[in-house]
């Protein structure tokens, strides 16, 4: 099955982000392919490079990079929330990339199951 | 062409949900597809009318539900209960809907592929 995720909340302060990166780990390793992750509200805040969490801690943005280098997952930030909320080109972690809503919707047409992760 | 329903559950301020579900909308309006939207809960506070917001320093964007019907978005539905426990009825309600009941939401829901909750 062709998956396609909204994550809505932030890194850390919600589970959103976690839940929905082993949902993407879990359906991959099942043989489903996970079209895009669309991050939204303050979803975007999963996106920056200057994140620093403690050590003993998950790093949340770089499991993210990881899983778009490992499985060429196209994670894709919505322009108009990341820049009311200061992330731009220069703080994208790798294999994030700023574009517009229509993405989210594309994957609403495009994948069998567009699930949001989020309240 | 798919169907896309956009149910709208919170308060117009407090939170960006309420803003920030009302651009996805108007993007996907330009997308072609079946678009619906809901509100219920607090979410029909989104659509009362004559709302002032000078005081919250936050800009009023209720006019553009009025803008809508000129994105060929006229589905726009209200969930009855929720309506009625705030002391609303349709008339103080800054476009036209249509009423309806949990039962007749959840058939509506069930027609849908995409449903996005805000």
């Amino acid at each position: 099955m062709k998956f396609g995720l909204l994550v809505s909340e932030g890194p850390y302060t919600h589970q959103a982000s976690d839940t929905a990166y082993q949902f993407a780990v879990a359906a991959i390793a099942k043989g489903h392919e996970v079209q895009r992750v669309f991050f939204y509200h303050d979803g975007v805040n999963n996106a920056t490079r200057l994140t620093e969490p403690p050590q003993d801690d998950r790093h949340v943005v770089n499991r993210w990079s990881a899983l778009a280098a490992e499985h060429k997952v196209d994670l894709v930030v919505c322009v108009a929330a990341a820049l009311r909320r200061g992330i731009k080109e220069e703080v994208l972690a790798p294999g994030f990339r700023i574009s517009g809503l229509g993405q989210l919707v594309d994957s609403g047409i495009k994948a069998d199951r567009l699930l949001t992760f989020g309240d | 062409m798919k169907k896309f329903m956009f149910v709208n559950r919170k308060a117009p301020y407090g939170t960006i949900y309420a803003l920030e579900s009302l651009e996805v909308v108007l993007i996907t309006a330009t997308f072609d597809q079946d678009v619906s939207l809901v509100f219920m809960d607090d979410g029909v506070y989104e659509l009362v009318k004559g709302q002032q917001t000078k005081g919250i320093g936050i800009k009023n964007f209720s006019p553009s539900y009025r803008a809508l019907e000129g994105y060929d978005i006229e589905k726009l539905y209200v969930d009855q209960a929720s309506l009625e426990r705030r002391g609303l009825t349709p008339a103080d309600l800054l476009v036209s809907v249509e009423v309806l009941d949990k039962q007749a939401l959840g058939e509506l829901m069930q027609q849908q592929d995409v449903v996005l909750s805000f």
